[in-house]
C-alpha cells in the first residue's frame, strides 16, 4: 500500500453514541451548512425544488430497527460519515491521488482539485461515505472538518468539527483515539465502542458505542414485587392508618 | 451496481481491442500487407480508444483524465492507465515497425510482439483487477474476475482476429482457436457465477447492532434517491438475470461458435460471429455490473 | 499519495458575526450568523444563549435556504381573480394599507367584533394581541387552541404554570425521568441537551408512546400505550403510590390544597367548594385540636382527613380535607392496574414496577440543597429537600378530547410526590408559576364601536361569571371561546374560526385577518371542507360567506390563495422581533431571559415586517396608544415600539438595558440604545435568580420579591397548587342548576360529567362515538425534527431528508392486509378517506398507526414542482379528521375537541384500512388543482451550488 502513510501516531476521529443519538438530523445539515461554502467546490444540489431533489452530503443518518427472536424490537438512530479508517481502501484505489490519508492526523481527504470524479474511491468505501457531487463533479466526503479544527479565526472551544459541536444531545465526540487516554479513547473502552464492518478490514478510526442494554424493570424487580405486595394487601384503613403515622411525624 | 453504458462500452470494446493487440503482437495474425497492417493497429485501436474515451463519459472531469496516471503503485485504475498508454505506443510502433520493415519478422518484431502481447494481457488484468479489488462488492471480489476478463479478451481477440483474416483472404488456424478459448472462458465464467463468495457483511456487521438482533432500516436518511443508491442500489430481478445469463453466453458463444463451425472461411460469417460475440459481451458485462451488490445497500434494507 | 499542499487549514470564517434568534421553529435559540459580505457563510448556536446553549437542530442550520427560499413573496398583493385562483395584482405599500383601512375603519366604528384577527404562530401576541384589544375586537387568538392549550391551562389551573415556556426538568439533578406523548415538544433543543444529560449520567429515562422512535428510542423503557389513555395509566400510578403510602404528605401539607376543606353538600348550591371564612380565606383542620383555621396561618399543622359538620349559619352539609376526596376517587378498584391494563395496553406488573421506580427515586434517592430559604409563611427552611423525579409532556396527552383531565392529572401525580419545584423534580422558569388568578380575565362582555375593550381578549376565566357569553349563554366571540361549548379556552380556537364566519354562527364577520397560519392546508381539520368555506359565497348577494380575508405570510403557502389582500412578510433574518416577558419569554428555571432579532440583512423585496406593519394600520386606524394627541404615528415601527411602548410605567417589551443608563433591569424607564445594547450582547439579556429563590417558588419569600422586583407582578403571588380544582367545581355546579350563570340544555350532562374537580378519565370522544369494529385503528402524527410544519418544505436541503412520509404500520397488521413496505392503502374514518403508501415497523403500538405531519403538500404551492413527492407521495391525515363528531342520537353535531378547553382532539382519529388494489394509481387522494403561484416570485433554480462566491472570495 504505497499511497497510505505509516500509521499517524495522532488517529482523530469521531465517536457516536447510538444510545443517545435521537435522530435529530442537526449533525447533517449543520455539516452540509458548514461545508457547502468551506471545503472545495460546494456541496451542490441538482434539482432543489423538482421532483427528485438529491444532493451530496458528508454525514447522513439513518434509522434502524432490530427485532429480537422474541421478537421485542428496538429503534436505533445512526448516523453515518467517513470513518477515518486507518486502511483506507477509498485511498490505494484512487488513480490520481486527490484521495489521501494525512499523515499528521489520520485525516482522509480528497484534494477535490485533482480528482477526475471517476467515483472509484466511492465504490472501494464499504460504508458509503463518499458521494459525488451532482453538480461539481467530484468527490466529497466527511473533511473531519479540517477547516475547523485546526482555524485561528475559532474560539479555541469552537476547533471541533460542526457536526459535534451543533448535536444538541451531544451523541458525538471528537478526540485522537490514538491516545489510549484521551477522553473519547477512554469512552470507547468504558462502554464496548466497535467498529462497523471489521471484515471489511479498513480499521475505521471512528467507534460507535453500541445501545445500552434495556433492562425490563418488571414486577420482579423486588422494589416492584413489595409495592405489589403492598397494594395488593393495603386497605383502606391501612392506608389511613399510615397517613396518621406520616402526619404524626411531621409534627414532629 | 448501476450497469453504466460506458464502463459496459469500455470492458467490452477496450477489452476486444486489448485483446487482438496481444493477438497480434503473438503473430498469430499476419498483416498480408502494409495497409492490412495499418487495419489491424487501426481495428485494435480503435476498439480501445473507443472503449477508453467511453470510460471518459462517466467522469466528472475528463479534462483532468491525465492525473490518473499517477498513482500506479496502488491504484489498480492508475496502472490500468499506464498499462494501456504503454499498449498503445507498443502497438503504434509494432505496426509502423511492420510498414517500415514490411514484416513482422524484423528482429524489432519478436520482442516487441511479446512485449505487446503480455502488456495487453496485463492491461486487461489490471482492469479486471479494478473490480476484483473491490471488497465491499463480494460478486466481483473473486480470483476468477481477472481470469474471466483475460479469457473474454483473450478468445474476443482471436474471433476478431479470424474475422480479419478472412476479409484478408488468408486462411488459418485462428477459428478453431478462437472456439476453443471461446468455450474456455465460457466455462470459467460459469465457474465465477457458480463459486459461492465469501459474503460476510450484512446489516448487522454493517451496523453493529447484530446483538440486538435482526436489522431493518425504517426510516432512509433521505426520502428520494440519493447518489449512492443511484449509483450502487441497482438490483436486478432474479427472473431476468437468469433469463439473461443463458442469453449472454448463447449469443458471445454459442451462437459465434455455430457460425465458426458452419462456414469457419466466411468473412460474412465471422463478422456476424463477431458481433454477435461482442453484443453478448457486452450483456454479459451488464450482467457484471447490475449482477454486482455493494456492502453500503445493506445500510438501506 | 499527493497531500494537498494547497490546504488551508485556517480559512477566515467570516467579516462579520450577528447574533440573534432563530425562527425556523417557535423554540427561538440563540444563532451566531457568520456574514462575509452580503451572503452567509454559517449560523451556528450561540454558546452564551440561555435556550440552546450552543446547539442547533437540523432546521436552524437550514435556516440559509429559508431566507434564500424562491417561495418568498416579494411584495403585497392583490386578488383579482377568484379566490383560490391565485389571481393577484401587484401593489404598493400604501395602497395596500388604505385598502386594509379602507376595510377596517367602518368595523370599527360600527361593530368592531366584525373584525377577526387571528395570529397563528405567533411570537408577538404581547402586542397581537393588545393591538385586537385597542382595535376593541374581542376575536383574537393565536394558534394554541389547536395546539397545546390542554397542556397549559391544566398547568395553569393546577400549578400556575405547564411545561415547555413555563418549566422544565431538573435536567442536573434528577434522578429518574418520565416522558408523556413527545415526539420533538416545542422546546426541541433544550430538551434534547436535557437528554444529553441525562444520558451522560446514565439517569433512567422512560417514554411512554404509542410509538418508538426519536426520544422513544434512546429511552431505557418505553410504554406504547394505547392512544388516549394516559389519563387512565396516570390515575393507576397515583392509585398505587397512594395506596402504599408513597407520597409526600409534608409536601401536600404545605404546598397543595390537599388540606382544605371541601363543603359535601349533596344537591347544595354550594357542594364541592371549598369552606371559606368571612374573608374568603380556605380552611384546614388544625391537627392539634381538630378546629378549622384559615389554610394561610403559619406553624399549624393540617390534617388530611376529618370532618367538620357544618351548621345552618353556614350551609349544611360537611368539611372535608379535599385529601380524602382524594383518595376516595383515585383509590377506588377501577384505578387499580388490574382494571387499566387492557385499555392502557400496559400490564398491571408493568405499572407496579414503574411505581416502584417512581417511589424508589422520588423517596429512596432524596436530595438536599443545604440552602436556607423563607417561605411566604415566614417559616424557616434550612435546606431544600428534592424529589428527583422529572416528567415532560406534550401533545400526546393534550391533544385529545380527555387531554385537559389527563395532563392536569399528570401535574397532580407530581405533586403527590413532592417534585413539583422541589430540586431534581419539575422547575419553573419565570415569569412562571402564575396562577390563574394572576392573570387577566377574557375581555369582550360588551364591545362598543371606536372603543378599545377595557382588557385582554384571552385571560383564565375562574367562574361562569367570567365566561363570554350573552344574556340566553350565547357564545359573544366567533370563535365561541369562553362560552359553554369550551369554557376554559385560555387560548382561542383558532380552528373554530372559519366554520363559524362561514356558518354565520354566532354571527357574520366583514374581515379576518390572519397571520403566520396555514389554514387552507395543514392546520385545519378537514382541509377541502374549510377550503370551500373560504370559497364559498352567498347565493343571494354573490358575495363570499367570509367577506374579506387579509393575510400576512412570507411565503407562497397555500393559503396565500384564498386572501383577498396579501401582506407580505421579511424572513426572521431580515426584521426586528421581540421575544418578550410580556409573552412567552426565553427564560429557564434559573434565570429570567428576553432575547431579540434584527435585521441581520436588509430585506431586498418590497416586503415589511408584519409587526410593524400592524402598528402602521393601527395609526392609520386612529387606535388608542398607536397615535399621538395630533393622531400622528406614535411609533416609527416595531423596533421605535419595543424600545419606547410600556405596558404599565417602567414595564415595556424588554426587560434587559432598561432605564436611560441601560442599567436598569425589570423596571425601569425606557432606554433609547436598548436594542443596541441587546444586539451587543448577544440578542438576549438574561438575570440570574437568587440562589435562594430557585426552588419552591411559588412558596418562596424570596423568589416573590425577586418577581416583584423584575415586575412580573406587582405584589408578591404566593399561592398553593390546585390538587382540587374548586373552578371547575362551580362549572359543574351550573350544569346542575345553580347559580345565574348555567348552559345551555344540551351541554349540561357534559359539563357536569367532566368538569370533575378531581381527573377521572374518560373515554376520548371520537373512539366512543364511532363503532370500534368498524374503526379500529389509532392513526397519529409524529413531528419530524428536521421540518417544521408547512414551512420547511420550500427549502431545498430539509426536503431531500423529507420530500414524502410513508405511513408506518405494525407488522401484525401488514401480515393481515398482505401489505409489504411501498405498497398503497386506504384509510377511512368516519368522514373521509385517503391513500398512503405503508412502511411496516415494529416499534408501534399494535392498534397504532402514524405518519409524520404536514410533508405533504398541495401540488404548485411553495413554488415546489406541481409533481414533487411532496404533492404526490406525500399526504395529510387532516383530511380524515373532522372539527365535529359524528351525529348522536340526540342530533347534535359535538365539536371534535376537549370539552374543557376547546383543544382540538387531532388524536383521537380512528380509522380503518384496507390494500389499494394493484390498478390504482400510485399516488396519493385525495388529489386537489394545482395552485397558481402568486406574481413576482423567483424562478426556482434547477441546481443549487451555496457558497460558490464566498468559496471564490476565501479560498487559497
Ligand atoms: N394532522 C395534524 N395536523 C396538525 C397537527 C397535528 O399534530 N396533526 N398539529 C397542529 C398544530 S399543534 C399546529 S401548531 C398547527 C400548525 O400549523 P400552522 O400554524 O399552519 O403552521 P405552519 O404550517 O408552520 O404555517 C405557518 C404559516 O406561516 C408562514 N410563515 C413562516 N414564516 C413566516 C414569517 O416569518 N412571517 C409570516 N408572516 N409568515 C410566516 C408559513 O409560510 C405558513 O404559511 O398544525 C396543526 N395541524
Ligand atoms: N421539528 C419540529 N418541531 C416542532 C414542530 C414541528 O413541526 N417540527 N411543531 C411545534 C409545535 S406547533 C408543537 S405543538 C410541538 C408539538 O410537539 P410534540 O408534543 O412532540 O407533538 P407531536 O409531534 O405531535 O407528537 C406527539 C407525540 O405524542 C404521541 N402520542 C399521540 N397520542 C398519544 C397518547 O395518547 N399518549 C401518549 N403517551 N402519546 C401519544 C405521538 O406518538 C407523538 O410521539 O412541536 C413543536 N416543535
Ligand atoms: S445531531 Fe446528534 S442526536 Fe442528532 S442525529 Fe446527529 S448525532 Fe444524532
Ligand atoms: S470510511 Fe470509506 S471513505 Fe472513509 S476512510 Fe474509510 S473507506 Fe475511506
Ligand atoms: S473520484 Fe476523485 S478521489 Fe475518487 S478515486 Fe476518482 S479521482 Fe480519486
Ligand atoms: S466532521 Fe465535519 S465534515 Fe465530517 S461529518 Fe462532521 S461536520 Fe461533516
Ligand atoms: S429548535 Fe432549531 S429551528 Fe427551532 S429555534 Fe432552535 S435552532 Fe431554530
Ligand atoms: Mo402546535
Amino acid at each position: 500500500m504505497t499511497s497510505l502513510p505509516p500509521p499517524s501516531k495522532v488517529k482523530l476521529g469521531l465517536v457516536i453514541d447510538l444510545d443517545t443519538c435521537v435522530g435529530c438530523q442537526a449533525c447533517v445539515v449543520n455539516c452540509k451548512e458548514w461545508n457547502s461554502p468551506g471545503y472545495g467546490a460546494p456541496l451542490a444540489d441538482s434539482d432543489p425544488y423538482g421532483t427528485k431533489p438529491s444532493g451530496a452530503w458528508l454525514n447522513r443518518v439513518h434509522s434502524f430497527e432490530a427485532t429480537d427472536h422474541d421478537n421485542t424490537s428496538r429503534v436505533v438512530h445512526f448516523p453515518k460519515s467517513c470513518l477515518h479508517c486507518e486502511d483506507a481502501p477509498c485511498v490505494t484505489v484512487c488513480p490520481t491521488g486527490a484521495s489521501y490519508k494525512r499523515g499528521e492526523d489520520g485525516i482522509v481527504l480528497v484534494n477535490e482539485d485533482a480528482c477526475i470524479g471517476c467515483g472509484l474511491c466511492a465504490w472501494a468505501c464499504p460504508y458509503g461515505a463518499r458521494e459525488m457531487d451532482p453538480v461539481e463533479g467530484v468527490m466529497k466526503k466527511c473533511t473531519l472538518c479540517v477547516d475547523r479544527i485546526y482555524n485561528s479565526h475559532l474560539a479555541e472551544e469552537d476547533r471541533i468539527p460542526a457536526c459535534v459541536r451543533t448535536c444538541p444531545t451531544s451523541a458525538r465526540h471528537f478526540g485522537d483515539l490514538g491516545d489510549p487516554n484521551s477522553a473519547v479513547s477512554q469512552l470507547v473502552k468504558a462502554r464496548g465502542g466497535f467498529d462497523l464492518m471489521p471484515e471489511q478490514a479498513t480499521k475505521p478510526v471512528n467507534k460507535y458505542l453500541p445501545p445500552r442494554d434495556r433492562p425490563h424493570i418488571d414486577a420482579d424487580k423486588s422494589d416492584a414485587v413489595d409495592l405489589l405486595q403492598m397494594a395488593k394487601s393495603a386497605t383502606p384503613n391501612g392506608f389511613w392508618k399510615w397517613l396518621d403515622s406520616m402526619l404524626d411525624r411531621l409534627g414532629e | 451496481m448501476r450497469p453504466a453504458a460506458s464502463l459496459i462500452i469500455f470492458t467490452t470494446l477496450s477489452g476486444l481491442g486489448f485483446g487482438l493487440a496481444a493477438v497480434i503482437g503473438t503473430g498469430l495474425l499476419k498483416a498480408t500487407s502494409a495497409q492490412w497492417a495499418i487495419i489491424h493497429g487501426f481495428v485494435s485501436l480503435g476498439f480501445i480508444g473507443v472503449g477508453i474515451i467511453a470510460s471518459t463519459w462517466h467522469l466528472g472531469h475528463p479534462e483532468r483524465a491525465w492525473r490518473a496516471l499517477s498513482q500506479w503503485r496502488s491504484s489498480w485504475l492508475s496502472r490500468e492507465g499506464v498499462l494501456a498508454g504503454a499498449v498503445v505506443m507498443l502497438l503504434v510502433i509494432y505496426v509502423a515497425d511492420q510498414i517500415y520493415s514490411g514484416t513482422v519478422n524484423a528482429w524489432l518484431g519478436g520482442g516487441l510482439g511479446a512485449g505487446l502481447a503480455l502488456l495487453s494481457l496485463a492491461t486487461i488484468f489490471a482492469t479486471a483487477m479494478i473490480y476484483a479489488s473491490l471488497k465491499p462488492i463480494p460478486l466481483w471480489h473473486h480470483p476468477l474476475t481477472p481470469v474471466n476478463f483475460v479469457l473474454w479478451a483473450i478468445a474476443g481477440g482471436l474471433l476478431l482476429a479470424a474475422t480479419l483474416n478472412t476479409w484478408q483472404g488468408t486462411t488459418h488456424s485462428l477459428p478453431p482457436l478462437a472456439l476453443i478459448t471461446l468455450l474456455i472462458a465460457t466455462t470459467s465464467k460459469i465457474a465465477w457465477w457458480q463459486s459461492p463468495r465469501k459474503h460476510n457483511s450484512t446489516p448487522e456487521t454493517a451496523t453493529g447492532l447484530g446483538k440486538l438482533g435482526k436489522i431493518k432500516m425504517i426510516i432512509p436518511p433521505h426520502t428520494e434517491e440519493n447518489w449512492l443508491q443511484h449509483e450502487m442500489g441497482f438490483q436486478i430481478a432474479r427472473k431476468h438475470r437468469n433469463r439473461l445469463r443463458p442469453i449472454a453466453l448463447i449469443l458471445a458463444t454459442a451462437l459465434p461458435i455455430t457460425l465458426i463451425i458452419t462456414a469457419p472461411h466466411s468473412a460474412i460469417s465471422l463478422t456476424l460471429a463477431t458481433i454477435l460475440h461482442i453484443i453478448g459481451v457486452t450483456t454479459e458485462r451488464w450482467l457484471f455490473f447490475a449482477e454486482a451488490k455493494h456492502s453500503v445497500m445493506l445500510y438501506y434494507k | 499519495m499527493c497531500a494537498d499542499k494547497n490546504l488551508n487549514l485556517s480559512p477566515p470564517t467570516s467579516d462579520r458575526v450577528a447574533k440573534t434568534t432563530c425562527y425556523m421553529c417557535a423554540c427561538r435559540c440563540g444563532i451566531n450568523v457568520h456574514l462575509m459580505g452580503e451572503d452567509i457563510r454559517y449560523i451556528e448556536g450561540n454558546r452564551d444563549h440561555p435556550v440552546n446553549q450552543g446547539v442547533l437542530c437540523a432546521k436552524g442550520s437550514a435556516g440559509i435556504m429559508q431566507h434564500l427560499s424562491p417561495a418568498r413573496l416579494n411584495t403585497p398583493l392583490k386578488r383579482i381573480g377568484k379566490r383560490g385562483a391565485g389571481k393577484f395584482a401587484p401593489i404598493s405599500w400604501d395602497e395596500a394599507l388604505d385598502l386594509a383601512t379602507s376595510w377596517l375603519k367602518p368595523i370599527r366604528e360600527t361593530d368592531p367584533r366584525k373584525l377577526a384577527f387571528f395570529t397563528g404562530r405567533d411570537q408577538s401576541q404581547a402586542l397581537t394581541g393588545w393591538w385586537a384589544g385597542q382595535f376593541g375586537t374581542p376575536n383574537f387568538a393565536a394558534h394554541g387552541g389547536f395546539c397545546s392549550v390542554n397542556m397549559a391551562a391544566a398547568g395553569i389551573y393546577t400549578l400556575g404554570g405547564a411545561f415547555w415556556e413555563f418549566g422544565a426538568p431538573d435536567w442536573e439533578r434528577t434522578e429518574l425521568f418520565l416522558l408523556f406523548g413527545v415526539a420533538e415538544d416545542h422546546d426541541s433543543n433544550p430538551i434534547k441537551i436535557g437528554l444529553g444529560k441525562l444520558k451522560a449520567r446514565g439517569i433512567r429515562t422512560i417514554s411512554i408512546n404509542p410509538i418508538q422512535t426519536g426520544y422513544s428510542a434512546v429511552a431505557d423503557d418505553w410504554l406504547g400505550i394505547t392512544p388516549g389513555t394516559d389519563g387512565l395509566l396516570i390515575l393507576s400510578l397515583i392509585h398505587v403510590l397512594m395506596k402504599t403510602g408513597n407520597i409526600d404528605i409534608d409536601y401536600l401539607c404545605r404546598y397543595t390544597n390537599a388540606p382544605w376543606l371541601v363543603i359535601r353538600h349533596p344537591n347544595g348550591a354550594d357542594d364541592g367548594l371549598f369552606w371559606r371564612d368571612a374573608d374568603g380565606n380556605p380552611q384546614i383542620i388544625n391537627r392539634e385540636n381538630g378546629a378549622p383555621v384559615p389554610a394561610n396561618q403559619p406553624n399549624i399543622q393540617p390534617d388530611l382527613k376529618g370532618e367538620i359538620p357544618l351548621n345552618s349559619g353556614d350551609s349544611g352539609g360537611v368539611a372535608v380535607p379535599a385529601f380524602m376526596l382524594m383518595a376516595e376517587a383515585w383509590l377506588n378498584e377501577q384505578y387499580a392496574p388490574e382494571s387499566t391494563e387492557a385499555k392502557t395496553g400496559i400490564k398491571a406488573a408493568r405499572v407496579y414496577a414503574l411505581a416502584a421506580e417512581i417511589a424508589d427515586a422520588a423517596f429512596k434517592r432524596e436530595i438536599t440543597i443545604n440552602q436556607p430559604w423563607t417561605d411566604w409563611k415566614g417559616e424557616q427552611h434550612a435546606k431544600m429537600i428534592g424529589r428527583p423525579v422529572s416528567m415532560h409532556a406534550m401533545r400526546g396527552i393534550s391533544a385529545h378530547s380527555n387531554g385537559f383531565q389527563t395532563c392536569r392529572a399528570l401535574h397532580i401525580l407530581q405533586i403527590l410526590i413532592g417534585s413539583v419545584e422541589s430540586p431534581g423534580g419539575f422547575r419553573f422558569k419565570p415569569p412562571y408559576p402564575k396562577p390563574a388568578e394572576a392573570h387577566p380575565r377574557p375581555a369582550g362582555k360588551s364591545t362598543q364601536p371606536n372603543t378599545p375593550l377595557p382588557g385582554a381578549p384571552l385571560g383564565y376565566p375562574l367562574s361562569p361569571d367570567d365566561l363570554l357569553v350573552d344574556d340566553k349563554g350565547q357564545p359573544l366571540r366567533i370563535d365561541k371561546a369562553f362560552s359553554w361549548d369550551a369554557p376554559l379556552s385560555a387560548h382561542g380556537l383558532m380552528h373554530m374560526v372559519i366554520s363559524n364566519a362561514f356558518a354565520g354562527d354566532p354571527y357574520n364577520i366583514d374581515v379576518l385577518f390572519m397571520y403566520m397560519a396555514n389554514m387552507a392546508w395543514n392546520s385545519s381539520m378537514n382541509t377541502r371542507a374549510v377550503i370551500d368555506m373560504l370559497t364559498a359565497t352567498d347565493p343571494e348577494s354573490g358575495e363570499y360567506r367570509i367577506p374579506k380575508i387579509i393575510y400576512s405570510d412570507a411565503y407562497a403557502s397555500e393559503m396565500v390563495a384564498y386572501a383577498d389582500l396579501i401582506l407580505p412578510d421579511t424572513t426572521y433574518l431580515e426584521r426586528h422581533d421581540c421575544i418578550s416577558l410580556l409573552d412567552r419569554p426565553i427564560c429557564e428555571a434559573d434565570a429570567v431571559a428576553d432575547a431579540i432579532r434584527w435585521p441581520v440583512l436588509p430585506p431586498k423585496r418590497d416586503v415589511r415586517g408584519f409587526q410593524s406593519v400592524l402598528l402602521d394600520l393601527g395609526a392609520r386606524l386612529g387606535l388608542p396608544g398607536m397615535v399621538d394627541d395630533k393622531t400622528d404615528p406614535l411609533y416609527k415601527d416595531y423596533a421605535d415600539y419595543i424600545i419606547n411602548h410600556q405596558r404599565k410605567t417602567g414595564i415595556g417589551p424588554l426587560a434587559g438595558f432598561r432605564g436611560q443608563d441601560g442599567k436598569a433591569q425589570g423596571r425601569g424607564a425606557p432606554n433609547p440604545n436598548q436594542l443596541d445594547a441587546y444586539i451587543e450582547n448577544g440578542g438576549f439579556w438574561s438575570k440570574e435568580i437568587p440562589e435562594n429563590a430557585r426552588f419552591f417558588k411559588m412558596a418562596n419569600q424570596h423568589y416573590q420579591t425577586f418577581a416583584v422586583e423584575m415586575g412580573f407582578y406587582d405584589a408578591p403571588q404566593p399561592y398553593t397548587f390546585q390538587i382540587y380544582s374548586e373552578i371547575l367545581q362551580k362549572f359543574r355546579l351550573a350544569a346542575q342548576g345553580h347559580g345565574t350563570m348555567q348552559p345551555p340544555e344540551h351541554l349540561r350532562p357534559r359539563i357536569n360529567t367532566h368538569f370533575t374537580p378531581l381527573p377521572e378519565w374518560y373515554a376520548p370522544f371520537e373512539g366512543a362515538a364511532v363503532d370500534a369494529e368498524t374503526y379500529p385503528i389509532h392513526a397519529l402524527t409524529q413531528r419530524p425534527m428536521a421540518m417544521y410544519h408547512s414551512w420547511g418544505a420550500q427549502n431545498p436541503w430539509l426536503r431531500q431528508i423529507h420530500s414524502h412520509n410513508p405511513l408506518f404500520i405494525p407488522p401484525a397488521l401488514a401480515a393481515d392486509l398482505g401489505v409489504k413496505d411501498g405498497d398503497w392503502v386506504w384509510l377511512e374514518s368516519h368522514h373521509s378517506k385517503i391513500k398512503a403508501p405503508i412502511a411496516i415497523m415494529a416499534g408501534i403500538n399494535p392498534h397504532t398507526i402514524w405518519t409524520w405531519n404536514a410533508i405533504g403538500k398541495r401540488r404548485g404551492a411553495w413554488q415546489l414542482d406541481p409533481n414533487a413527492p411532496e404533492a404526490k407521495k406525500g399526504f395529510l391525515l387532516n383530511h380524515l379528521i373532522h372539527e365535529l363528531l359524528p351525529m348522536k342520537g340526540d342530533g347534535l353535531r359535538w365539536a371534535n375537541s376537549d370539552p374543557i378547553t376547546g383543544q382540538a382532539a387531532w388524536f383521537d382519529l380512528k380509522v380503518s384500512i384496507t390494500k389499494a388494489a394493484a390498478n390504482e394509481p400510485k399516488e396519493v387522494a385525495p388529489n386537489f388543482p394545482i395552485l397558481n403561484a402568486p406574481p413576482n416570485l423567483e424562478t426556482p433554480k434547477k441546481m443549487l451550488r451555496y457558497g460558490i462566491n464566498i468559496l471564490k472570495g476565501t479560498r487559497r
